[in-house]
């Protein structure tokens, strides 16, 4: 599937979005008010630590015996009278889905925030086959009608700031003179939206959990739109990546702890939905038809990779919030569905070790993301390990290669450490100025156009030692 | 002190702080200890290897240090390549194999051979040793309080310090309270936090070159803050967060400055 983003190289990308000045802002307060909201929340959770190396221990027993936890799911849901279908890839899941609205005649769909929805690009599909798609999450919303991908794992239309959705609706909804208010803002979506609810045939979402033993699939959200779209509409049908299985509803309460105070520093979200199958005789509301998707592409085979780890992600986007990287650039700069530090990883997962050969490294491994990952997922190890797949693949440039077996040499042989300290030292002296260097070619000039870069000293700590020996034995 | 044991923590994933207290390690004092300059100690910063040397013999601490040495091969096995990153190893750790302990004045090139170090090496006897250095070796601000037990220093310079948390001491050796201790408790100057202290300062090694404009944005967070904080100098205790801070002041042409521990601590003489 093309990403548009990536006709530019991802370099140029970051440029542009560092030169946004809106996309700045709104990245920078939004951002900014994740991290103390999370901070805040944790602090008032004094088990907190506890919860999450549970949490990382039951995701890691589960992907232990994945098969048997998914073929319970599947069993308690097909009991229930819904259906389960298996896509080893995006093209499959989207066959999936197309299928079944072709066979309901649905010509819409109403949806709720769903990645995995976005991962299989879901919704050019369903356009293509004639059923029109429906964001209801009003982040998504507005990304819809600004015809864009989401740039956060959460907050999909982080990267926009108040005014530029107040504009967006002013154009797009034939609404002039707009207040930038938030709330106003979601009472003119929700208004737009409500007709769309009760008209619309099908109701797509995600699945930020499904629990084995009750074949419920668990969806976590704080607009109850994700309610609407399962119940309201004649079918329902929930896209997941297969490892979104947890076994018990208990292990359900150590995740629904720290998910939402991770992700928007809550103590819960609003609403969180539980759906088991379609509606049964007695009640009153829910679909005729409940089709669960459970999606591979790519997740599988990592169960024994070196991505591993990425299996247990939440997606809360905890990582996202406070990584520098992803601060400065936000999310459209990665040119994938899924930005930031976990995004690189499942991006690497999703597309191969090919499509991160600069994406590995836009990062300065600083840690942050693992610190504040509630499953503790270690990130910058894994980036590690990718820019290594890149080198050895031959992936990364030739020039490159060469460049870093030099380093290997002269860092194994003082006699070319000292000698190539000898080159620094004569390659300097047009540039050096008071032991700063303002201005250098090659790949130090990418340094010094913004910083100065230190002057190899006229005499290093090596060449002082014997001073200093001399100097205590006095 | 005992020759080994500074706490290790488990490295990056998840943020279990240190213990929080400042216990020194039980066991005899270490009285010699081996000096691991690194690359960017020797090439571009050998004041402050100097003063560190001096500081550590005025404390009564007998300083070695090793020939041969290069760099801890951060570099390599950041940008993934493990196979020569592992020979630098193999060299750095048969270079201190006799040392009773090790003193390095990087947070990072602290966790490389404390946390990587280890991870590279399959063959037992190399694991041994690997493990071996891992465990006797301290990060300066590390050594001097946990290890020796001393906080209280002069100032070399007056004003108001602040302290930048390198990334790989805070969250990969998940140190925070050593250095701050010390600059609490400095004599003749004033100790300030810096607001997000424990943001990174976007140097990252190769990334730094790699994405020069984002490494900059990222500083320029970084630089903004401290000049919110009112502090006058920036303290860090990594030679490539300071390579890098510097190079962004002085570029700006500040007033403020940014330098080692070891810089503003006054030698016992
Ligand atoms: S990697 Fe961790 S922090 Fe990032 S989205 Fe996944 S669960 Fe959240």
């Amino acid at each position: 599937m093309s990403e548009p983003e990536l006709a530019t190289p991802f370099r140029e990308r970051t440029g542009r979005a560092l030169g946004d000045r809106f996309l700045q802002q709104a990245l920078d307060i939004a951002t900014t008010k994740f991290i103390v909201l999370r901070r805040e929340a944790f602090e008032n959770l004094p088990e907190g630590d506890r919860l999450r190396d549970r949490a990382r221990e039951i995701k890691e027993a589960t992907l232990q015996q994945l098969d048997r936890h998914l073929d319970r799911l599947i069993d308690e849901i097909e009991r229930r009278g819904g259906h389960v279908h298996f896509a080893t890839t995006a093209e499959e899941a989207r066959a999936i889905v197309l299928g079944i609205a072709r066979r309901t005649g649905a010509r819409t769909a109403v949806k709720a925030k769903s990645m995995a929805t976005e991962e299989i690009h879901l919704n050019e599909a369903l356009e293509a086959a004639g059923v029109a798609p429906i964001e209801t999450d009003l982040g998504e919303y507005i990304i819809q009608l600004a015809h864009e991908r989401p740039s956060h794992i959460i907050a999909p239309a982080i990267h926009k700031t108040r005014g530029q959705v107040a504009e967006l609706f002013a154009r797009e909804l034939r609404r002039p003179g707009l207040s930038d208010d938030p709330e106003i803002l979601t009472r003119v979506a929700r208004e737009e939206l409500r007709e769309k609810f009760l008209a619309a045939d099908l109701g797509i979402t995600g699945a930020n959990f499904a629990v084995a033993e009750t074949g419920s699939v668990v969806l976590v959200t704080n607009e109850g739109n994700g309610r609407m779209s399962t119940s309201l509409p004649r079918v329902h049908i929930a896209v997941m990546g297969v490892e979104k299985v947890i076994p018990s509803m208990t292990d359900l309460v150590v995740f629904l702890a720290i998910l939402a105070r991770s992700a928007t520093g809550q103590r819960l979200s609003v609403y969180t939905t539980l759906v088991q199958g379609p509606k049964r005789a007695a009640e009153l509301e829910g679909p005729d038809e409940f089709h669960l998707v459970l999606l591979d592409n790519g997740r599988i085979p990592q169960i024994a990779g070196p991505l591993r780890e990425a299996l247990s992600c939440l997606r809360c986007g905890a990582c996202l919030n406070v990584c520098p990287v992803y601060r400065q650039i936000g999310g459209h700069a990665y040119g994938y569905t899924y930005p930031g530090p976990i995004g690189i990883l499942l991006t690497a997962m999703l597309n191969g070790p090919t499509s991160v050969k600069d994406l590995a490294h836009a990062s300065s491994l600083c840690g942050a993301c693992a610190d504040a990952c509630p499953v503790r997922i270690d990130i910058p190890r894994m980036l590690v390990t990718l820019r290594k797949e890149v080198n050895e693949q031959r992936i990364a440039p030739w020039t490159e290669r060469v460049a870093f077996t030099i380093l290997g040499k002269v860092l194994t042989r003082p006699a070319l450490y000292r000698l190539a300290r000898s080159f620094g030292r004569i390659a300097q002296r047009p540039f050096a100025r008071d032991g700063a260097i303002r201005r250098v070619p090659l790949a130090f000039g990418e340094w010094t156009r913004s910083r100065d870069l230190p002057a190899v000293a006229p005499r290093t700590f090596q060449e002082q030692w014997a001073e200093l020996e001399r100097e205590r034995a006095r | 002190m005992t020759a080994g044991d500074p706490e290790t923590g488990p490295g990056f994933p998840g943020d279990r702080r240190a213990s929080g207290g400042l216990g020194a390690m039980s066991g005899p004092p270490v009285s010699r200890v081996a000096f691991m300059v690194t690359c960017l100690g020797d090439l571009f910063y050998p004041e402050v290897g100097v003063r560190i040397v001096r500081l550590l013999r005025g404390l009564g601490v007998t300083v070695e240090f090793p020939a041969g040495q290069t760099c801890c091969g951060m570099p390599l096995f950041n940008s993934g390549y493990h196979a020569d990153a592992t020979d630098v190893a193999r060299r750095t750790i048969a270079l201190f194999k006799d040392a009773e302990a090790v003193v390095v004045p990087s947070g990072s090139c602290a966790f490389m051979v404390k946390h990587e170090y280890p991870s590279l090496f399959t063959d037992p006897a190399e694991r041994r040793d690997a493990d071996a250095l891992a465990a006797k070796t301290w990060e300066l601000s590390q050594f001097l309080v946990r290890g020796l037990g001393r906080t209280r220093f002069r100032s070399e310079i007056r004003g108001r310090i602040a302290y930048h948390d390198s990334c790989h001491l805070l969250r990969g050796l998940h140190e925070s309270e050593s250095p701050r201790a010390i600059l609490r408790s400095l004599e003749g100057a004033e100790f300030v936090e810096l607001p997000a202290s424990d943001e990174c300062c976007g140097f990252g090694g190769s990334f730094s070159v790699r994405l020069p404009e984002v490494s900059t944005a990222i500083l320029d967070r970084k630089l903004k803050n401290l000049e919110a904080s009112g502090a006058d100098c920036l303290v860090a205790c990594d030679a490539g967060c300071l390579m890098q801070m510097r190079g962004g002041l002085g570029r700006r042409g500040s007033r403020l400055r940014a330098l080692h521990l070891a810089e503003v601590l006054a030698p016992n003489e």
